[in-house]
Formats: structure tokens, C-alpha cells, sequence
């Protein structure tokens, strides 16, 4: 009885998560539950799968599923299409946000919010109702008046491209946020911005995964539960005090003991 | 003999004799068989008027461009109810009866004569003459609109010449639609366009044809000095549509910037073919062609820029870059240079793809649902040929009329049923 209603509670639950990519297996049976309310920061060494995860989640068909399950609020997230994953409260902020010439952010947000707006039976924003919002939200991520005529990305900073990715985060108010190493490639006062911006979209009913390298990030996001992932496993789950020990000790003692045991 | 051949020796008379025409169009014979299937069009020789009032029916889908277009009926010419002062706009075949003078002779050299353009020659009988009078700027586009509406399976030949007088400014719209798109139409059309020299003229053109309609275009442009020329073509729907495009440079100071866009389905062939030639000092061109091709579609690029012993300083600049929506669809792409010269700047590049997966996936995960995130990267993809129209009211509703054409992309229709032009 208690066991179900922990789990009717579960934002995001995966179970035994296997996928590859041009036949080679990344994720081996990833285990990994968030409720909401919750911050969750998934840490590990390069190539360990951590971009996989997320890209997987999001549904990216460059991927094949092997096995396992993934429900976002009890929804089969493996069974839709990534934009139905979207309009269903999941939301990926890219390591690397794709320039896409010649697409206005505003055209760009305008489809995304219809198209979820139309998926739940609710009429299109117009213009000025849409532009508003705009307004409203890039406001969090301090961008500017310019953001709506700008090619989606194009010649955009590295700073500003996260903060873009923060800002569509907010337009689609998601219920579960997973952020990409946003950290990667920002000066500390871009940091400050996205990660004041994401601390602000935080509510108890939705939840974000942070992937990260660096201890440096969960300065600014603190999380509930740090997570290493390691040869496409979860290795290790703790508090907040793993991420400070990884910073302090590096992967390789933990990588040593999976290979030990690995090899017995 | 050739069935055309057969049919000018029978009319003649009725044509008045070209007989250099004839020699020049004999000596090409060869090379027009493939272009006449089915080989039973009609030649509106007795200038009859059909029984067709398309011009009644028409609506333009390229509205508050002119005021009052003048229209190119199959062959027959329809004058615009009012024009700028010092502008001709008037039936070439009225010029060359009334007014020879108003027309300058032919740009093509002898060898530049092509077997459709020996044809034309041969058998043109209408068209429209354009003189932009000296110093005059207009402010609005002039527009011309070719129809093509018959009862029976027809061949035309039209014929427009355009001279833009020293410093003159004016921008000109030719929109090609076809009425009854059961009928087979061939049109054989010569285009020549003299700027002289310190004139500006842009030249944008709409394709909306139907998927039997062949259509054998072949332009000459030439400039003077400070001459400037620009022209976008947009070519929605088509059916055996082969566009040549020949500029001349000639002297210190000429720019031409030719652009061309393409979306292409079904079986539609468009083809684009460019000769730009330097001969002056210091003169620059610039060529931008994309095509995005989907279904069975069967599209050519071929651009050359030359530039002779003559041209130094030259700059010229080519691209083609096209996108395959399909896995049927096929892009032939060959850009060329030939330089005979060593001081110039001079580049090309070609490059034919699909859609970049990376973005089509960014756009998904926000939402975005795939057929409509893949419309949005075609028309992005388009958006700098479009931003290159020179007619500010054209480029927004080629926006639009581009987003039409690619909905109808999706939903597997006959293309017609889709046509703007019919549909408006």
C-alpha cells in the first residue's frame, strides 16, 4: 500500500533504461526516480552516458531504445514522439543549442506554444497575447527586446545560448526540466543568470535534473541528490556532500572500484 | 523533318518570310526533337481569338504590386489601363508594326543562337515591348502576367523586350500562371533586356504553372556601364520548365545579382541555367540558387560565370545549395568558372543535402511537430532568396505563398488543386 502510493507520487521513473547508438550500447539499465519538488544532479566522467540519458529521454531518434521504461507522471514516454514528450512536461536544455538560420525565436516559440496549446484542445495565443508572454519570460533570463526577430541561436554567445534555452524552459513551463551541462562554455556572471533563472521556474510540482562535470554549478542549483553515472549505470546516489567529494577526490576512485568489481 | 519545321514551311507566308530565320533554325532542327512530345499542339498562326477570356477569371495571388498589369494571354497582349509617364509598355507585335524604331536589335551574337531561340525567332508572334525613358524612376513595379488558357493543346511564342534607358530606376514583376491545366501547353519565350548605362531595373519573376506545361525560357541581359540588374525568380509549380539566363557585363561599373528559388514535387523538372559573362573592368556579379526538391522531382543547376582577358578586377560569386526532401528526388548541380583573366575575385560553391537531423530534433523537442518543423527549415532555408526580391510586396506574399506551397507538400494533393493562382 505505501509502495503504491510512492509511486503514484514518482515525476520521473526509469527503470532499466538500455540504448544504443549505431549498435553500440551506451546506457546498460539505467534505475532513476524523482518525485516532484525535487533536484536531482546526474555527475560522471566523460562518455559515461550522461548526454545519452537526456537525448534518450527527449526522445532522440539517432537513439535505439534496448529496453526498460521511462514514464513522466505516469505517462509512457518511450512510446511518443519527442514533441508529444514536450507538450507532456518534459523539457531538455541542449549541451550544444542548434542554430537554426533563417527561423525567428518568435516563429520558433510561437509553433512550440501552439502546438502544445493544440494538443491539450486549447485555441492558438494570437499575436499580441503570445508576445507578452515573451516579454514576461525572457525577462527571468535577462535577454533582451531583440530575442523575438533574432534567428533561433544564430550568432548568439555561448552565455546567451543557455540563457535561450532557460527562456524556452519557461515558455513551456515543463514539469520535469532536464539541463545539459548548462554550465559548459559560461563566464560566471552567465551562470549566475541561468541559474538564477532556473531556480526561479522552480515550484514542488515540477523537478530538474542537472547533468554536470563540475561542482561548480551545484553552488548556484543545489540539489536533492547527486547521482554518478559510470559505463552507462547509476554507480552511486547520495546527497549533496557526493557532488563536494567528487569535486574534491575525482572519478577515478569510483571508476576503480566498478572496474574491480567489474573484473572479479 | 521535324513537325515544326513542317508547320513553319506550310505557314510561311502567313508569318511573312525570315529567311535567316529559317537557315538559323534548320541548322538547330536536331536539337529540338525531344522538347515537342505530345506532337500535336496548336499554333495560333491567324491571330484567332480564342474563345477564352482568362484575364476575366484571373485574380493575381501577387496583389498592390502594379495597379494595372498588362497581360500576355497565351500569346496575345492586353495593355495595362494606365502606365508612369515616359514608360512603354505596349504588344511587341504593334511595336514592329507602328513604331520599328522602338525595338533594338537582337543581343544575341550569332553563336549565342540556341535552337528554342532560332525557333522563336522564327515563329514569335506577340510579346510586349518595355522602355523605361531616360532618368525616369518609377515608383511602383511595373507587372506583366502571362496566361496560358486554350480549348486545345497549344504552342506560343512570345516575345518581350526590355530596354531601361540611362538612369533610369524601375523594377518590373512577371508572374507566369496556367488557367486550364488539363490542356498540354509548350511556350517558347525570349526575353531581352538591355540597361543601359547608370539604369537600374530588377526583374522578379513567379512561376505557377501546371504539371503539363512545358516551358522554354531563354533570357539576355546586357549592361552597360554603372549598369545595376537584379532578378529573384520563384518557381512554385511547374511542369517541364527550363529557364536559361545569359548576362553580359560589358563595361566598367555593371552589377547583375541573379537569384533563383525552387520547390519542386511530383514529377515537375525545373531547371535553371546561367551564363554570366564578364567583358568590362570592374564589374561584379553575384548568383544565389536554391532548390528544394521532393517527391520524383527531376531539378537541373547549371551556372557558369566567365570572365574574359578584358575584365580584370572582376568579382563574381556563385552558389547553389539545394535539399533533397525526398529519397526519389534528384538535384543535377554543375557550376562552373571560366577565367581568363588573372585579377579577379571569383568563387563557387555547391552543396546538395537533407535537412540538418540535429535541428529537426531541437525543434521536436520543443514541441514543434515534425512535418510542420520540417516546413518551417524549408522555408527558412529559402528565406535569403526570398529577402532578395527586390519588390518589398512580392517578398511578403511569397512568404506566404511559399507556406502554401509547401502545406500542399504535406498533404500529398494534386498540386493544382493547391495553385494559388487558381485559388486565391
Amino acid at each position: 500500500m505505501m509502495n503504491n502510493d510512492n509511486k503514484s507520487e514518482l515525476l520521473l521513473n526509469v527503470k532499466g533504461l538500455r540504448a544504443s547508438i549505431e549498435g553500440k550500447e551506451i546506457l546498460k539499465g539505467i534505475d532513476l526516480e524523482v518525485r516532484p519538488g525535487e533536484v536531482h544532479a546526474i555527475m560522471g566522467p566523460n562518455g559515461s552516458g550522461k548526454s545519452t540519458f537526456s537525448e534518450v529521454l527527449a526522445g532522440d531518434p539517432a537513439f535505439e531504445v534496448l529496453g526498460g521504461t521511462a514514464f513522466l507522471d505516469g505517462v509512457n514516454l518511450l512510446e511518443l514522439s519527442p514533441e508529444n514528450r514536450s507538450h507532456e512536461g518534459l523539457f531538455l536544455s541542449f549541451q550544444y543549442p542548434v542554430e537554426i538560420p533563417g527561423v525567428s525565436m518568435a516563429n520558433f516559440m510561437k509553433a512550440a506554444i501552439n502546438a502544445k496549446r493544440k494538443y491539450f484542445g486549447q485555441d492558438p495565443f494570437n499575436a499580441a497575447e503570445f508576445l507578452k508572454l515573451m516579454k514576461e519570460k525572457r525577462a527571468i533570463v535577462e535577454l533582451d527586446s531583440k530575442l523575438a526577430s533574432r534567428a533561433v541561436n544564430e550568432g548568439f554567445s555561448g552565455g546567451e545560448k543557455k540563457r535561450n534555452e532557460i527562456f524556452q524552459m519557461a515558455m513551456l513551463e515543463p514539469k520535469l526540466s532536464i539541463l545539459d551541462e548548462t554550465d559548459s562554455g559560461l563566464d560566471i556572471d552567465a551562470l549566475r543568470i541561468v541559474a538564477e533563472g532556473v531556480n526561479k521556474l522552480h515550484t514542488p510540482h515540477n523537478a530538474t535534473i542537472v547533468i554536470t562535470h563540475y561542482q561548480r554549478l551545484l553552488d548556484y542549483i543545489k540539489p536533492d541528490f547527486v547521482h554518478v553515472l559510470y559505463k552507462g549505470r547509476i554507480v552511486r546516489t547520495g546527497g549533496p556532500e557526493l557532488a563536494l567529494e567528487l569535486e574534491e577526490r575525482g572519478y577515478d576512485w569510483i571508476k576503480n572500484e566498478i572496474d574491480a568489481a567489474e573484473q572479479s | 523533318m521535324n513537325q515544326y519545321s513542317k508547320l513553319y514551311s506550310e505557314n510561311v507566308d502567313s508569318l511573312g518570310r525570315r529567311p535567316e530565320a529559317l537557315e538559323a533554325f534548320e541548322a538547330r532542327v536536331p536539337q529540338l526533337d525531344r522538347v515537342f512530345e505530345p506532337e500535336t499542339y496548336a499554333v495560333n498562326l491567324r491571330r484567332l481569338k480564342l474563345p477564352v477570356d482568362a484575364a476575366l477569371s484571373f485574380k493575381c495571388a501577387v496583389p498592390a504590386v502594379s495597379a494595372s498589369p498588362a497581360l500576355i494571354v497565351n500569346d496575345i497582349f492586353q495593355p495595362a489601363r494606365r502606365l508612369p509617364d515616359g514608360v512603354t509598355l505596349m504588344s511587341l507585335r504593334a511595336a514592329a508594326e507602328l513604331h520599328p524604331e522602338l525595338i533594338p536589335a537582337s543581343l544575341r551574337k550569332r553563336e549565342e543562337i540556341t535552337a528554342e531561340s532560332a525557333l522563336n525567332d522564327l515563329l514569335w508572334t506577340d510579346g510586349a515591348l518595355i522602355r523605361i525613358g531616360r532618368g525616369i524612376h518609377l515608383a511602383r513595379p511595373l507587372q506583366l502576367v502571362n496566361i496560358l488558357s486554350a480549348p486545345m493543346d497549344l504552342l506560343t511564342f512570345r516575345r518581350i523586350v526590355i530596354v531601361a534607358e540611362p538612369d533610369s530606376d524601375a523594377s518590373l514583376l512577371i508572374c507566369d500562371h496556367t488557367q486550364d491545366s488539363e490542356r498540354n501547353y509548350l511556350v517558347n519565350e525570349l526575353i531581352e533586356v538591355r540597361v543601359e548605362q547608370g539604369a537600374r531595373f530588377s526583374l522578379d519573376r513567379v512561376e505557377e504553372s501546371s504539371p503539363l506545361t512545358v516551358r522554354r525560357s531563354e533570357m539576355h541581359v546586357s549592361l552597360d556601364s554603372d549598369a545595376k540588374f537584379k532578378s529573384a525568380s520563384a518557381v512554385l509549380f511547374c511542369g517541364d520548365s527550363d529557364s536559361k539566363i545569359h548576362v553580359d557585363l560589358l563595361a566598367p561599373g555593371a552589377e547583375a545579382e541573379i537569384n533563383g528559388m525552387v520547390i519542386a514535387s511530383g514529377e515537375e523538372a525545373p531547371k535553371f541555367h546561367t551564363f554570366i559573362v564578364h567583358h568590362g573592368e570592374h564589374t561584379s556579379s553575384n548568383q544565389t540558387f536554391k532548390f528544394v526538391a521532393d517527391g520524383q522531382s527531376n531539378c537541373v543547376f547549371d551556372g557558369l560565370i566567365k570572365v574574359m582577358q578584358s575584365a580584370r578586377f572582376t568579382e563574381a560569386y556563385q552558389s547553389n545549395h539545394n535539399l533533397l526532401a525526398s529519397s526519389e528526388a534528384r538535384m543535377h548541380a554543375e557550376p562552373a568558372l571560366e577565367i581568363y583573366c588573372d585579377d579577379v575575385k571569383c568563387s563557387h560553391g555547391a552543396t546538395t543535402g537533407q535537412l540538418d537531423p540535429a535541428a529537426l530534433f531541437y525543434m521536436r523537442s520543443r514541441g514543434i511537430p515534425e512535418d510542420e518543423a520540417k516546413q518551417m527549415l524549408m522555408e527558412a532555408f529559402l528565406a535569403d532568396v526570398i529577402n532578395s526580391v527586390s519588390i518589398e510586396s512580392l517578398r511578403d506574399r511569397l512568404r506566404h505563398l511559399v507556406e502554401r506551397r509547401f502545406s500542399a507538400l504535406g498533404s500529398g494533393h494534386d498540386s493544382c488543386a493547391n495553385c494559388v493562382a487558381l485559388n486565391p
